[in-house]
């Protein structure tokens, strides 16, 4: 039997086939932040935010 | 509102509308409690009634006697509010003490079954979620109330948002402990793990977690610091997880609303599967982010040095997020869940290995340029020390989670043997660690009463830890063996009796490495007690006594 093509299953069809690039491509977004050499000045001042008192 | 000599005092919107809800909560109780079905039903509403008048009473109590509200800063600084982080640590160490008193107890009922009294309340299966909702949930849940609402306030260098709502947040969380431990001991249960308390104390668990959510955002929003610390990150998403976990996992209908009995809104391999995505996630959002929260924020500190890698911290966070999710199908290996999702299980808690040991690396790391402070300070050891059990832990759970090991360890002591490593020595250790430098700070004292008593909590716990983990080892080994075991003619070749009769001498070592855990956390209630009795006072206080809101019991 062909599966009728709603609204509904082309969304969840879309979501079950591109979840896995869509995530991989936001993780690879987030490595990119964290190694972005130019946020490295920003990322070692909050790796003493601990050490700072008030 | 009362009017004072020159200016009119009034209440907050928190105030009046809180009192106005507990009022109508204490008819509501009288009224369920003269309708209840079941006896822990009218009990639990009684509870209620009474918790709520006794809230009305000090809510009134603290406006007739209170000024103005407690200012944000004083002198430019941030006025940290205390108070309800004073309330949790201290109900952490006593919850602490509880949960493992009765684990002593249960593992003794196992290796000596008269221990059950033969009375229902004190059964084995009541004591034993007792047991895990007191460690998991009463101990480690006040401790990462107390650590996140310290952690976001000195990270962010801004008060706590709220002014009753924190203390809300504090005193409802543990009316919910106390509903749901003596529910366990009057037989009131859902019966899903680490999820076993019934509606209405998920209900009322949802409102004190919503507000806990709230809270803690509303304080990040207030920030001074630009950057959003990592642990704070680690707090969030433990916060926000364990709320969708909460509400995914208990929809529920109550047989009556006048009763404690409900049922789930599904059944079989869905709700078998709802309850492990629920259950693995609690281990990996409760007892593993909120954790780690503590890890990136007490270690750099005690060892006074940055976080080794804040770069790896941030791909540490994400990658847990992304992959813990997906791992609950390994607690259905070989079941009726579809075959395809127990892989699925499978290959995502082997993934998670390199992320978790990531974070223990950086954890590790973090004493670089401080490793001689692990012979001189025994809290940071304790700290350090929590780390090893985690990545230990984080490298046992990938392994078990392979079909073919799961086939001999499901069901048996190393499974119990696993969680222990992981719970003892990762999140007891770490958060021994955050109570030893948390009491100091927020008692304003100078130190802790004693580094000697530090040294032996930690000495004896450690110990305590070895035999029991190695005993449920073999244990669980030699159970998982002796139950496939078969003779040359293809029958079985014990009978289950004798697989239990094999435990006996590996239950007695259990319970003796409990016992000593549980005296290791006694020596650390004294230790704290004294600390805040008769420590000796800092100067130049973190702390501004008299500003800040004073705790309410």
């Amino acid at each position: 039997m062909r599966a009728i093509l709603t609204v509904e299953n082309f969304a969840s069809n879309l979501v079950l086939t591109f979840w896995t690039p869509v995530f991989v491509g936001i993780f690879i977004a987030i490595l990119t932040y964290a190694l972005w050499p130019r946020n490295k000045a920003m990322f070692d001042a909050a790796s003493r935010q601990p050490l700072r008192e008030d | 509102m009362t009017k004072q000599t020159d200016s009119v005092k009034w209440m907050t919107i928190g105030e009046a509308g809180l009192t106005m809800i507990l009022a109508a909560t204490v008819f509501l109780s009288i009224i369920a409690a003269a309708k209840a079905e079941d006896t822990a039903y009218a009990f639990h509403v009684t509870l209620a009634g009474f918790a709520s008048l006794a809230s009305i009473f000090v809510i009134l109590n603290r406006y007739f006697g209170r000024g103005d509200l407690p200012p944000q800063e004083i002198g430019g600084r941030p006025n940290y509010n205390f108070g309800p982080i004073k309330f949790a640590a201290a109900a952490s160490v006593f919850w602490g003490i509880a949960g493992f008193t009765v684990g002593l107890l249960i593992a003794m009922q196992l290796a000596w079954p008269d221990l059950n009294f033969n009375l229902p309340w004190t059964s084995f299966g009541r004591l034993r979620p007792l047991h895990t909702s007191a460690v998991v949930f009463a101990f480690g849940g006040n401790g990462l109330i107390a650590t996140s609402f310290f952690v976001v306030q000195k990270t962010c260098r801004a008060r706590l948002a709220g002014d009753l709502s924190p203390w809300f947040v504090v005193l409802g969380y543990n009316f919910f402990i106390v509903i749901a431990g003596t529910g366990y001991l009057l037989g009131v249960t859902q019966s899903k793990e680490y999820a076993e308390p019934e509606w209405y104390a998920d209900l009322w668990l949802t409102i004190v977690w919503v507000t806990y959510l709230l809270v803690f955002l509303m304080t990040l929003v207030k920030r001074k610091e630009p950057h959003i610390f990592v642990a704070n990150w680690f707090y969030l998403a433990f916060i926000v997880t364990i709320a969708v976990l909460h509400l995914g996992n208990n929809p529920a209908l109550p047989v009556s609303v006048f009763g404690s009995k409900s049922y789930v809104a599904w059944g079989g391999v869905q709700d078998a599967m709802f309850q492990w995505w629920y259950g693995h996630n609690a281990v990996g959002f409760f007892l593993t982010a909120g954790f780690l929260a503590i890890m990136y924020y007490f270690i750099p500190k005690r060892a006074e040095r940055p976080v080794y890698s804040y770069r790896l911290s941030i791909v540490h966070f994400w990658a847990i997020i992304f992959l813990y999710i997906w791992a609950g199908p390994h607690h259905l290996h070989y079941s009726a869940l579809p075959d395809w999702t127990q892989t699925l299980g499978m290959t995502f808690s082997i993934m998670l290995w390199m992320p978790s040991w990531g974070g223990m690396i950086n954890g590790l790391m973090t004493l670089s340029g401080a490793w001689d402070k692990l012979r001189t300070d025994p809290v940071l050891r304790m700290l350090v020390v929590s780390v090893a059990f985690y990545g230990m832990a984080t490298f046992e759970g990938p392994l078990m989670s392979i079909k073919v090991v799961n086939s001999l360890s499901h069901y048996t002591d190393w499974t119990i043997g696993h969680v222990h490593s992981g719970a003892l020595g990762w999140v007891g250790f770490v958060s021994f660690g955050a109570l030893y430098c948390l009491v100091p700070w927020l008692w304003n004292r100078k130190g802790l009463y004693s580094l000697k008593l530090v040294e032996w909590h930690f000495w004896i716990a450690t110990l305590g830890i070895v035999l029991y983990i190695s005993a449920m080892w073999v244990s669980g080994i030699l159970q998982g063996l002796m139950w496939r075991a078969y003779t040359s003619l293809g029958f079985l070749e014990y009978s289950f009796i004798e697989s239990v009769e094999a435990m006996h001498p590996f239950y007695i070592i259990r319970a003796a490495g409990g016992g000593l855990f549980l005296i290791g956390a006694l020596i650390m209630a004294w230790n704290l007690w004294m600390t805040v009795r008769v420590g000796e006072a800092e100067e130049g206080a973190l702390s501004t006594p008299g500003a800040t809101l004073q705790p309410a019991e």
